[in-house]
């Protein structure tokens, strides 16, 4: 495999990303995919840093055990109810878990962009594990590995993503990055939760899922919240899911579509237990592949780091 | 001749007030318009006055914003009065019209009363008062019109704190037009903008940020036109910033109503795209909006759809700046950079005449505000005068007069602006 030329500190997100970028993540992905019990050196003796002031347990203990593979010592943090108004600004807490030897911070927050201006700011490595509605850039690249490794390839494929596209971080960086490797990406459901000039980004769009469907490689299926409700921008959750769920009596005829779910699935919402469990579902191996591409991350930012060492 | 004279010589005077653009000394004395003639300035009596050499510079009516914030009283770690108008003083404004949304806010004659002897004190230009248009800004109950024209306001405004209530919104109108004031609305429905950041568009998106669509404005501004035409009372649009408001004023000036507005800088000479990352300084309500939108400021501006600029200066200190932009306070600062960027972006761009420009900027802000001495150089006038060097070149950037530097224009490279600013024919700011 050639030699990657990764040449970032940071990943905040795929939007500015190339192509190149992007596949040479996925690239480094593969052996770790392809051993699950794999482990390297690439992060040994350094210290990993967790910073989530949103509750998650999934992307946490996957960065973990991806850090741990590695050789990290980690150091976890949950900011309870923090946010940038309230006492200690994000970038002093960040600042301390450098100070204590932190040299890559995971941060998840709810404020879109809160880490770009911060980047410049640290010398730690900053991954961004979810910035408000903006980018969960190891999420979508999980889901293009999974596709990837699924189906063979990206280009060309007709990929569907399904549900609350307005608040989704996991939308927004599945469409850069599987647009950016030339794939065919539509953005489906109803119009409040579709938003604004999101065809700039380069994706359709759809109201109707049937017809989305037709035709589509996969379909990556957005968790739906109940809150939404209030807001007006559903009505209710079973009126959703009339529409816009997945269930087995919609699935018939695409028997080769593969049903991707970032989780956790509310089952009977936007998706039926008969779907997320069923043989098109690739929700595990999507976890299994979140591990393998976080390592892939560590492994590149570790190189650059080497490289960039006094 | 006495010493509370003063000469400005050799310029071109544009007062579009009296259709004159022409080769004109201009005689100030006892903070009047004396007399202007072209060769004044050679007269052997005139010989011992003080004077401005204005050669190839543009003498004009002192400029006129109508929308300015000036945080004075209960913001004054972002503006003061007198930092306020010394931004404006250099800026080459001689009047501004201070908005009314402080703390507390100038809902009461003893406030405005207070706030212009203050103002009096401190001022480095004119403050002109608008009072608030219901008690506490909270949209409930009216302020004393009558009484607040007669303790100096020219104006009433809930800006900032849009009036909802559209019932209330209609004897508003009515009575402040009753005691000779004007009402000015920000129009935006909470109900569409809430919790927005930035213009519904593409670039929103892309950010994941709520956003704010246009209809939130021109769902007011067309209420506001049905109001005027029932009342017959005149109404002034603050800070228009879409196509569909543009259209709708359009088409009530049509129908002869009195209704008014104006456009500030950023949202004629900037869009949604513009916007670098996540940067706080491009973050102000209105948002900024589309390509399209902004072009059809720039149209409306120019015949005359849109009669003002006003810059609508909202200092904020860095620390309500320096924040994830969803926190970050709304606002740009704009005394000091109007000028500059009208010259250099619109009339250096052949967008608008340099006789327009001075027009939007004095005489309809004037006209508008119902200042009679204001906007015109004629005999007799307040000696208010901007001397304008349009050759100037210079760099925004800090230090800036106001206490606050959030401005979207930092780094920009302009060419012209004020050599001299003189207000009740003092000289307020000289370069
Ligand atoms: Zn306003």
């Amino acid at each position: 495999m050639a030699a990657i030329s990764w040449d970032r500190k940071d990943l905040l997100g795929l939007e500015t990303l190339s192509s190149g970028e992007i596949e040479g993540i996925l690239d480094a992905a593969a052996p770790f995919a392809d051993n699950p019990r794999s482990r390297g050196k690439a992060l040994s003796g350094r210290l990993v840093a967790f910073f989530f002031s949103e509750p998650s347990t999934r992307t946490r203990s996957s960065f973990e055990a991806a850090a741990k593979r590695l050789g990290a010592d980690v150091l976890g943090l949950s900011a309870a109810g923090s946010s940038a108004a309230k006492g200690e600004t994000l970038l002093d807490s960040l600042r301390n878990l450098e100070a204590v030897g932190a040299e890559y911070l995971v941060v998840r927050q709810e404020l879109s962009g809160a880490l770009e201006p911060l980047a410049s700011k640290l010398k730690a490595s900053l991954l961004n594990a979810g910035d408000g509605c903006h980018e969960h850039p190891t999420q979508a690249l999980l889901d293009v590995l999974t596709l990837r490794r699924k189906k063979g390839r990206i280009k060309g494929l007709r990929v569907v993503i399904v549900g609350d596209i307005l608040h989704s971080r996991v939308a927004r960086s599945n469409i850069h990055a599987l647009t950016a490797l030339g794939a065919r990406v539509t953005v489906c459901g109803p119009s409040a939760l579709i938003p604004a000039g999101i065809e700039r980004l380069g994706a359709r769009v759809s109201h109707d899922l049937n017809a989305a469907l037709a035709g589509a490689d996969a379909v990556n299926v957005l968790r739906q919240q109940l809150e939404r409700q209030n807001r007006n921008l559903i009505a209710s959750l079973p009126d959703y899911a009339g529409r816009y769920g997945l269930s087995p009596e919609r699935l018939a005829g695409h028997k080769d579509l593969l049903i991707l779910h970032p989780g956790p699935v509310n089952r009977g919402v936007e998706l039926d237990s008969a779907c997320a469990d069923g043989p098109q579902s690739a929700i595990l191996e999507q976890v299994a592949n979140g591990v393998a591409v976080r390592m892939a991350v560590f492994s590149l930012l570790a190189s650059w780091r080497a490289r960039h060492a006094r | 001749m006495p010493a509370n004279s003063l000469l400005i010589a050799g310029g071109t005077v544009i007062d579009p007030e009296q259709r004159l653009e022409a080769a004109r000394d201009v005689l100030i004395k006892d903070g009047r318009i004396e007399d202007m003639a072209a060769g004044l300035a050679k007269k052997e009596r005139l010989s011992g006055v003080a004077r401005i050499e204005a050669a190839g510079c543009w003498v004009t009516p002192g400029l006129i914003d109508m929308h300015v914030h000036l945080r004075e009283p209960g913001g004054e770690a972002d503006e003061t009065i007198a930092s306020g108008t010394r931004a404006a003083a250099r800026g080459g404004v001689a009047s501004v019209l201070a908005m009314p949304n402080t703390e507390p806010p100038i809902d009461s004659p003893a406030l405005a009363r207070l706030l212009a002897a203050k103002a009096r004190e401190a001022g480095a230009v004119n403050v002109l008062v608008a009072g608030a248009l219901t008690l506490g800004q909270k949209g409930e109950r009216l302020t004393e019109a009558a009484r607040l024209k007669e303790a100096g306001a020219v104006a009433l405004s809930d800006d900032g704190r849009p009036v909802m209530d559209s019932g209330l919104m209609r004897r508003a109108m009515e009575y402040a037009r009753d005691a000779g004031l004007l009402v000015i609305d920000h129009c935006e429905d909470a109900s569409l903008s809430q919790g927005g950041c930035l213009h519904e568009g593409a670039a929103a998106t892309a950010k994941g940020l709520r956003a704010i669509p246009w209809a939130s404005e021109t769902v007011m501004v067309l209420r506001d036109i049905a109001l005027c035409e029932l009342t017959q009372a005149p109404i002034h649009l603050a800070h228009l910033s879409c196509a569909q408001s543009v259209a709708a004023l359009r088409s009530a000036k049509k129908r002869g109503l009195p209704v008014s507005a104006e456009a500030t800088p950023h949202h004629l000479l900037l869009c949604e795209d513009d916007m670098p990352g996540y940067d706080a300084d491009f973050k102000m309500n209105p948002p900024l909006r589309g390509k399209a939108d902004r072009q059809a400021l720039l149209e409306a501006l120019a015949d005359g759809t849109i009669d003002a600029i006003a810059t609508d200066h909202a200092p904020h200190r860095p620390q309500r700046k320096e924040l994830p932009l969803e926190l970050a306070a709304f606002g740009v600062i704009g005394l000091e950079t109007a000028l500059g960027l009208a010259l250099t972006r619109l009339a250096a761009k052949g967008a608008l005449s340099r006789r327009k420009l001075i027009e939007r900027m004095s005489c309809a802000p004037a006209r508008l505000l119902g200042l009679k001495s204001k906007g015109s150089l004629r005999r007799g006038a307040d000696a208010d005068v901007t001397v304008i060097d349009p050759a100037a070149s210079w760099t925004v950037k800090p230090p800036f007069e106001s206490l606050s530097r959030n401005t979207p224009f930092a780094g920009l490279r302009l060419k012209g602006r004020a050599r001299a600013t003189i207000v009740g024919g003092r000289v307020a700011y000289a370069l």
